[in-house]
């Protein structure tokens, strides 16, 4: 769509810029000043440059929190990402079967985050839990209290649960909108629905899952809640994940320095990999038409 | 429909449903049977755990605070992000990309880091422990989703009708809202979707926010977890309780989820 120059459009976007303003550069700032300063009191404090910064890099605390952060955030897009796929291709297109499976699928997207925590907990528990009582019966030995294994695969089915859906949610709305005169010109073609899958559903599919594995990546990058209530991100430290580790810091042990240096990176961390996740994505998209255009 | 299709379909329902479905058979035992041995429905059914949460102020209290924040949040995100959605889709400006790519750039912030200096900021403005402190928080990440999501659905309305409103003599006012808001009613009902979604599930910022009198039910939860063990009856009634606003809303906006998760730019 052509748009036209208007600088007076600013003044419809105003409202937004000064409301994220206040909630986003205030704080923001506010963290930056903390991270290069050793605070005392009130009226005590000094000017340190990046000593925390160079301090919290070195930790083996967020060094271990990070690896295990990563580690956590692709295995989830891993799973969710083709299984998400997987649900949209199944879901029922027509009649009353489509609204439930729609309100099906949204729901363990609308209960809050603790709750999912304690759902699972309740689920899971191997003494009042169905699916540890169920798992001890078949005779595997399971608890996640106590096993980092376990609480790590319960940590991760959980999440699975919880967040498949919006990537099966969000295929299926991409699939409504391919108009059935693809499908029948593949029918006169006799694709194989592996065929039909590859050139005409996945490809149409892409822009919605750029959204998704987005919107994936930051939300399980900054998971807090769900495995605070579930494991408390233990057994040891083994489900503590990156903000985890930062509420420890600032609120537990009140080390503001070296939690807002921290801080500062782990954002810096998030904007960087979602930016890398968008240019290849696009690049790989401009490729490809350059490639058509060729031939 | 083929019939491995409806059996994986139904398979994964099942997985979906499956932990709701204890959680809801938890709520209506007592702590004695949920305890004492496993069974698939309450041997005896009681009520107990739901009263205790209808008949003590300070639990339900929890679902108005809740639910008044989220109201406010969602009310606040469609006011400022409407015609900043409306300016993105139809004009050139200066900085228009750089605005829109710092807005998404919010919703890339970790809660966690924002923990403290929200703490601060908003205990300096007198904002604390308020309902709206904890809606503005939560515009952080909703207003910045609002705006791309509607974005999307307004450039998909052509430039046309625009212009022919205004032909025909139409104030930009009553045109926006007369004419314009009803051809993209389902990306306002998606935006309201999303910004519900987000600010319901959120507890870091709500509770750090918050102590009495604006705290939401999600942080009231906690106190069923005691020196003497947990009360898993009344946590499981409480939490089945914050499952209800979830399904009203998908009620509602059921029809518009499909056209409306593709965020209108497929």
């Amino acid at each position: 769509m052509n748009k036209v120059q208007n600088n007076k459009a600013w003044f419809l976007v105003l409202p937004v810029f000064l409301l994220v303003a206040f909630s986003a550069v205030i704080p923001l700032m506010t963290v930056v000043n903390y991270s290069v300063q050793d605070i005392f009191d009130q009226n005590n404090a000094y000017f340190v440059g990046l000593e925390w910064y160079q301090e919290v890099l070195s930790d083996p605390r967020l060094q271990d929190s990070l690896a295990r952060q990563f580690l956590y955030s692709g295995t989830v897009l891993l799973i969710e990402v083709p299984l998400g796929i997987c649900v949209a291709l199944m879901m029922p297109t027509r009649g009353w079967t489509a609204s439930l499976s729609l309100i099906v699928l949204a729901l363990p997207l609308l209960i809050p985050w603790n709750v999912v925590g304690t759902i699972w907990q309740i689920f899971a528990r191997s003494d009042i839990g169905l699916l540890g009582y169920v798992i001890n019966g078949l005779g595997i030995d399971y608890n996640y209290t106590s096993n980092p294994v376990d609480a790590w695969i319960t940590v991760l089915l959980m999440d699975v649960w919880h967040w498949t859906s919006l990537i099966a949610l969000l295929c299926y709305s991409g699939l409504r909108a391919i108009p059935d005169a693809y499908y029948q010109a593949a029918r006169i073609d006799r694709a194989s629905s592996w065929a039909i899958f590859r050139f005409i559903q996945l490809p149409k599919l892409q822009g919605v899952l750029i959204i998704g594995v987005l919107l994936r990546f930051m939300d399980s990058f900054m998971i807090y809640t769900e495995p605070f209530v579930l494991t408390g991100g233990g057994p040891g430290n083994s489900t503590t994940f990156l903000s985890q580790t930062l509420t420890k810091m600032a609120i537990g042990q009140f080390d503001i320095g070296p939690a807002a240096a921290f801080s500062i990176i782990y954002f810096l961390i998030v904007l960087l990999v979602s930016w890398l996740f968008f240019t290849t994505i696009t690049h790989l998209d401009k490729d490809k038409v350059k490639e058509q255009s060729h031939d | 429909m083929t019939r491995s299709k409806r059996i994986g379909i139904i398979s994964y329902s099942a997985f979906v449903l499956l932990p709701i479905y204890w959680l809801i058979n938890m709520s209506f035992k007592s702590n004695e049977e949920i305890t004492g041995g496993l069974s698939l429905w309450p041997q005896q059914f009681t009520f107990a755990n739901y009263q205790v949460i209808f008949t003590d102020p300070s639990w339900y209290n929890g679902y108005f605070n809740s639910v008044y924040y989220v109201v406010l949040n969602s009310f606040i995100t469609l006011v400022v992000a409407l015609p900043a959605a409306y300016a993105f889709s139809r004009y050139k400006f200066v900085g228009d990309k750089h605005l829109f790519f710092w807005l998404l750039t919010n919703r890339m912030a970790p809660p966690a880091v924002f923990l403290l200096p929200f703490f601060q900021l908003y205990s300096s403005v007198g904002l604390f422990d308020t309902h709206i402190a904890v809606a503005l928080a939560h515009c952080l990440f909703s207003v910045p989703l609002a705006v791309w999501i509607l974005e999307g659905f307004m450039s998909a309305v052509p430039r046309e009708i625009d212009e022919t409103a205004y032909i025909d003599g139409y104030s930009f006012g009553h045109f926006f809202i007369r004419l314009f808001l009803p051809l993209i009613s389902s990306g306002i009902g998606v935006t309201v979707f999303f910004s519900f979604m987000f600010s319901w599930v959120e507890l870091l910022l709500a509770r750090t926010l918050t102590s009495v009198n604006a705290k939401p039910i999600a942080a009231i939860m906690t106190r069923t977890i005691g020196a003497s063990g947990v009360d898993w009856g009344v946590l499981a009634a409480a939490g089945v309780l914050t499952i209800i606003p979830g399904i009203l809303v998908i009620y509602f906006v059921r029809n518009h989820v499909a056209k409306g998760f593709a965020l209108g730019r497929v």
